[in-house]
């Protein structure tokens, strides 16, 4: 991999996946903890009509995917506080109408048109400089609110009515919450696109539950579990098309596959450990 | 112990409550002295749950006034404990027990700041005064149900409580478990106020002070002048007053 940091495009896919993997890990917490994965899903396919849009009135996708993203996640935010049985349905029209718009604007869009794979799955290798700062925007607006409301968060997503009683603003505290979900979800999706963003939300965080009890190592595990999917998804690439001629060959997917491997890997090792070192028995 | 002339834990007056068009609570009237111990009973889907997010501030009622030490039940936050069913929130999650007791003390804590150093010496206090202080490092999901109701209850006393309600705290405990439950809440009730939810009429009879029974509307009195046919009034199904368990299971009042 040495000989390819030479090269400034790999340097921007690296540094644009480390920056995603922040992002994902420190949200994919709160997403896994609180069950909402399919929130995230939602979101960042609706996201995806902000891309098209940008395309056809011509400013840039990603500020379309942010604004898409956000406006869906206060419209979520809103659902999810009154019925979830409508949760459900409003996350399947996000979702469903989200990608019509994308493709629709899309082919409306004068001029260059991107290739509709590179949304979907990922372009990691186009990541453009003014892309990058973006995303490092976006990595600290996130980090920043968490730390802030590190506290506050954490009630919420353990024990919502009780953090209620506490005297918790929790409907505003839900709103910030899905605002950093809409947030994370444009950063992965330069990454891993439209498509694979629920998986670089869900797995990091799932891997580092199994090896942690607090909500702060998680968040930590999580971030370092990303990163290094998104590194080695980037390495693998490269490695097939020198060494066997694959052309394009999808960093998105790579890192995705890599996720799941390690979690499948997490998963028979933790379960190795608990039969070798049970937990304490319990006095009842 | 309820020193007359003193302001009441709760008062309720023509309180009505409707949810989806549906009339949940009509006329209550229910006022708790300070230092009461007392039941609520009803059937499933009588307004007990209702009722209780009433007096914690959680609902409004639609008519009507309800007021915890002699304020609204917002402004009375702090001063009122809470315990919910267990099994509401996810045993999954990354958790301490004593990451979960100091939350207990959230309402103390400027917004925006970690919890302060007092903030986990009354947290610990707490647990010490539960018996659960062992358990402080251990994730809640490794916790037994009855290790975990006294955990809640900790997180519910680490505040500055005056009083405590409990929703169905014998729910998922054995027997044992839930004896010493009723001997823990016996021995709070010599310093507050005590709230008890529950659907078991004969354990409720023998330990409590007095009762509510909420079916839309309201029995309250004290515990020897529930007869069996004021609640088969209340019910309006034959209930067992002393003896065997009566399961609910699936009946609607």
């Amino acid at each position: 991999m040495i000989e390819a940091l030479e090269y400034p495009f790999f340097q921007r896919a690296l540094l644009a996946g480390v920056l995603a993997a922040i992002a994902g890990g420190i949200v994919g917490s709160y997403v896994h903890v609180k069950r909402i994965a399919s929130i995230s899903g939602g979101l960042s396919h609706a996201a995806f009509g902000g891309v098209g849009l940008g395309y056809l009135l011509g400013f840039a996708p990603t500020l379309g995917a942010t604004l898409f993203a956000l406006g869906s996640g206060a419209f979520l935010s809103a659902a999810y506080r009154r019925v979830s049985a409508r949760l459900e349905t409003s996350i399947a029209i996000l979702w469903a109408v989200g990608m019509s718009l994308g493709i629709v604007f899309l082919s409306m869009a004068p001029g260059y048109k991107p290739d509709l794979t590179s949304y979907l799955f990922g372009s990691i290798l186009f990541v453009e400089a003014g892309t990058l700062w973006w995303t490092a925007g976006l990595d600290l607006a996130i980090v920043s609110t968490v730390l802030l409301c590190f506290r506050e968060f954490e009630a919420i997503a353990f024990d919502e009515e009780f953090a209620r009683v506490m005297g918790l603003p929790v409907g505003i505290l839900l709103q910030i919450l899905f605002a950093l979900i809409a947030l994370a979800v444009v950063s992965l999706i330069q990454v891993v696109g439209v498509i694979l963003v629920i998986a670089l939300l869900t797995l990091p965080a799932a891997i580092a539950r199994q090896w942690t009890d607090s909500l702060r190592g998680m968040m930590v595990l999580a971030c370092l579990i990303g990163a290094s999917c998104t590194t080695t998804g980037l390495w693998l690439a490269w490695i097939l098309e020198r060494d066997l001629g694959v052309r394009a060959a999808p960093t998105g997917p790579l890192a995705i596959l890599l996720a799941v491997l390690a979690y499948a890997l997490s998963t028979m090792i933790r379960r190795v450990v608990r039969r070798v070192r049970p937990a304490a028995p319990d006095a009842a | 112990m309820s020193d007359p002339g003193s302001v009441p834990a709760f008062r309720l007056s023509g309180v009505h409550l409707a949810r989806d068009g549906q009339t949940v609570l009509d006329g209550i009237d229910l006022e708790v002295p300070a230092g009461d111990y007392l039941g609520i009973l009803g059937p499933n889907g009588g307004g007990k749950t209702t009722l209780v997010q009433l007096m914690l501030g959680l609902l409004r009622p639609d008519a009507g006034t309800v007021e915890a030490f002699g304020v609204s039940p917002r402004r009375a936050r702090g001063r009122i404990a809470y315990v919910p069913q267990r099994f509401e929130f996810d045993r999954q999650f990354p958790a301490r027990a004593e990451d979960v007791v100091v939350m207990g003390r959230l309402h103390c804590k400027p917004f925006g700041r970690g919890y302060s150093a007092e903030d986990r010496d009354r947290a610990r206090e707490s647990m010490r005064r539960l018996g659960v202080d062992n358990l402080a490092q251990r994730g809640i999901g490794n916790l037994s149900g009855g290790q975990l109701q006294r955990v809640l209850i900790a997180r519910a006393l680490a505040g500055d409580a005056q009083a405590i309600i409990l929703d169905e705290p014998t729910a998922h405990l054995d027997a044992d478990s839930a004896g010493r439950l009723y001997d823990l809440l016996r021995e709070l009730n010599e310093r507050m106020t005590v709230l008890l939810i529950g659907h078991d009429v004969g354990v409720m009879h023998r330990q409590v002070r007095s009762v509510a029974c909420v079916n839309r509307k309201m029995f309250h009195g004290h515990v020897k002048e529930l007869t069996d046919e004021v609640l088969e009034r209340i019910y309006g199904y034959d209930v067992a007053l002393i003896g065997h368990h009566h399961s609910h299971e699936g009946s609607q009042g």
